[in-house]
């Protein structure tokens, strides 16, 4: 049933002086097409769990499953996408959208026209011979999406992908995002600090506490606002209440550290 | 109407762009105009030793009969091809160390105390040793011009090489990519201007050890008439090489700035 599983996963940091373990004993389940979200106080580890669940780093102790093998031997199923773009700066919009193939040896002639295929999807035509620095932030974004996107991931993973865009950006292309994941049926764990961002976008909320790491709650996300776009879902009637709540389990984490 | 004004406005501040360049052009003519002019009256009227100081009509002519008559184009030749030759083979060399650094970290953790050392040892200090191990000739002077520079570059190179964003490594490694994938995609070409920045120092750095190595021991090169003209007293030999260097050291450099502009037309 489970797609993706992490079971007991710790990591520790370790530096010259000192070690801070930033995950403890973090065990949850992500099912196929489904769409989790992690939120949490900055330094909680979100982003730890993705780097391990990619395969970047590796957790100290704990396992990884992914179709119920342990995560290392199925790294191309994995796209991560990080807060800023990181196109290439030497490379076209169109080669960089090819990197995942470039680098699996998979760069073939069906896959360059399935690239600008995706490209023109999310709104970007004739951008493939540009280089990135004539494109704005929001469409450097979306060329990200399609890097991401091209090698057919079974997990997409969103380290805050819309943190550094402006607001009006971030919410079209938090429907765009959306929309294609459904599409394409993919699953997906978001990284965020945006309560809205991740009510409106998923279907479970896990909220995490800090120092160390750990899972707080799990909120679902009630199915009437699962089927709306994350615009509209702003608006639906059962959205102010998830986030109140979201918001109340946060603040309890945070009580004892002033602000 | 609007357009027409703006359009003026434009051509205005084109102007102002134009006059700067212009300014700026005519004050260097002016400051060479002078510098030469007032070398040949001060020589000319004895307020400085034209023995030593020469003259620029002296090295003009000296220059025009010894370019005729071909000498003065062998030595230059010969020169050239040194400081060529060292400056490629120093890069070349500084950059594949630093590759073989980035590679292990083990390695370079190693070899850090060495590579001190080496780096604030007077590199034209070691000239006798090389040219007693590898033999007086051209050899030994291509080496000086590439020993001179291999260890700044691979220093310099070396730094740049950890200096990339790991956010570029981050996205190659969500790939699965080798460490020779990410050597080749992110590492390398997001160092190409730290590299081409080192060129334009190993410029400089390959006529010195060339030269340094054409005092030494040889018998041809702007070195060796640089040592000659002192030997025999001929000033006028010693200032026309000096000129010559100048004037290729510089060429040089207008190159390495144009492979610059070509190379790193999208790099950040």
């Amino acid at each position: 049933m489970s797609f993706l599983t992490l079971d007991n996963v710790s990591h520790h940091y370790f530096s010259k002086n000192d070690y801070t373990k930033a995950l403890d004993h973090i065990s949850f389940s992500v099912k196929e097409g489904e769409f989790v979200a992690l939120v949490g106080p900055s330094g909680c580890g979100k982003s730890t769990i993705l780097s391990i669940v990619a395969g970047i780093i590796q957790q100290t102790s704990g396992k990884v499953l992914l179709n119920k093998e342990p995560i290392k031997q199925s790294e191309l199923a994995i796209g991560y996408m990080l807060q800023q773009d990181y196109l290439f700066p030497w490379k076209t919009i169109l080669d960089n959208v090819l990197l995942g193939p470039k680098i699996h040896n998979t760069d073939t002639e069906e896959i360059r026209n399935k690239a600008l295929e995706l490209l023109e999807e999310v709104g970007l035509p004739n951008v493939a011979d540009a280089y990135p620095d004539s494109l704005s932030g929001g469409m450097r974004q979306r060329v990200a999406l399609v890097r991401t996107l091209i090698t057919d991931p079974k997990v997409l993973l969103l380290d805050e992908p819309f943190s550094a865009l402006d607001y009006q950006t971030k919410l079209k292309l938090e429907d765009l995002v959306f929309k294609l994941l459904k599409t394409y049926h993919k699953t997906a764990i978001l990284v965020t600090h945006d309560i809205g961002e991740a009510i409106s976008m998923s279907d479970r909320i896990l909220v995490m506490d800090a120092n160390p790491g750990t899972i707080a709650k799990t909120f679902d996300v009630p199915i009437e606002i699962r089927n709306e776009m994350p615009f509209t879902a702003r608006r639906h009637n059962k959205f102010q209440n998830l986030f109140d709540k979201v918001w109340e389990e946060l603040n309890k984490n945070d009580a004892n550290t002033p602000i | 109407m609007e357009t027409k004004s703006d359009q003026r406005l434009f051509e205005q501040h084109k102007q102002k762009i134009k006059r700067e360049k212009k300014i700026v052009f005519a004050w260097q003519l002016i400051i060479l105009v002078s510098f030469f002019s007032l070398w040949e009256v001060m020589s000319k009227m004895r307020w400085i030793d034209p023995l030593i100081f020469s003259s620029p009509s002296k090295i003009f002519n000296h220059l025009t009969s010894k370019i005729l008559d071909g000498s003065m184009i062998i030595h230059t030749q010969v020169t050239l091809f040194e400081t060529v030759l060292g400056f490629i083979i120093g890069t070349i060399l500084g950059i594949l160390i630093a590759t073989t650094l980035w590679s292990s970290t083990r390695f370079a953790k190693i070899m850090d105390p060495y590579l001190v050392i080496l780096n604030a040892m007077p590199k034209v200090a070691l000239g006798p040793i090389i040219i007693v191990a590898i033999g007086p000739g051209y050899l030994s002077i291509i080496t000086m011009g590439a020993i001179i520079s291999v260890i700044i570059t691979t220093l310099v190179v070396y730094s740049a090489f950890k200096e990339v964003d790991p956010n570029y490594v981050k996205v190659l490694k969500s790939f699965g990519a080798t460490r020779a994938q990410l050597f080749k995609e992110a590492i390398f070409p997001a160092t190409l201007p730290a590299m081409i920045s080192t060129l334009k120092v190993n410029v400089g750095l390959s006529w010195v050890g060339v030269i340094v190595g054409e005092f030494l021991v040889s018998k041809e090169g702007l070195g060796y008439l640089i040592v000659y003209g002192f030997q025999v007293f001929d000033f006028t030999l010693v200032m026309s090489s000096l000129i010559l260097i100048a004037i290729f050291a510089a060429i040089m450099y207008k190159i390495v700035e144009k492979i610059e502009r070509w190379l790193i037309k999208h790099t950040v």
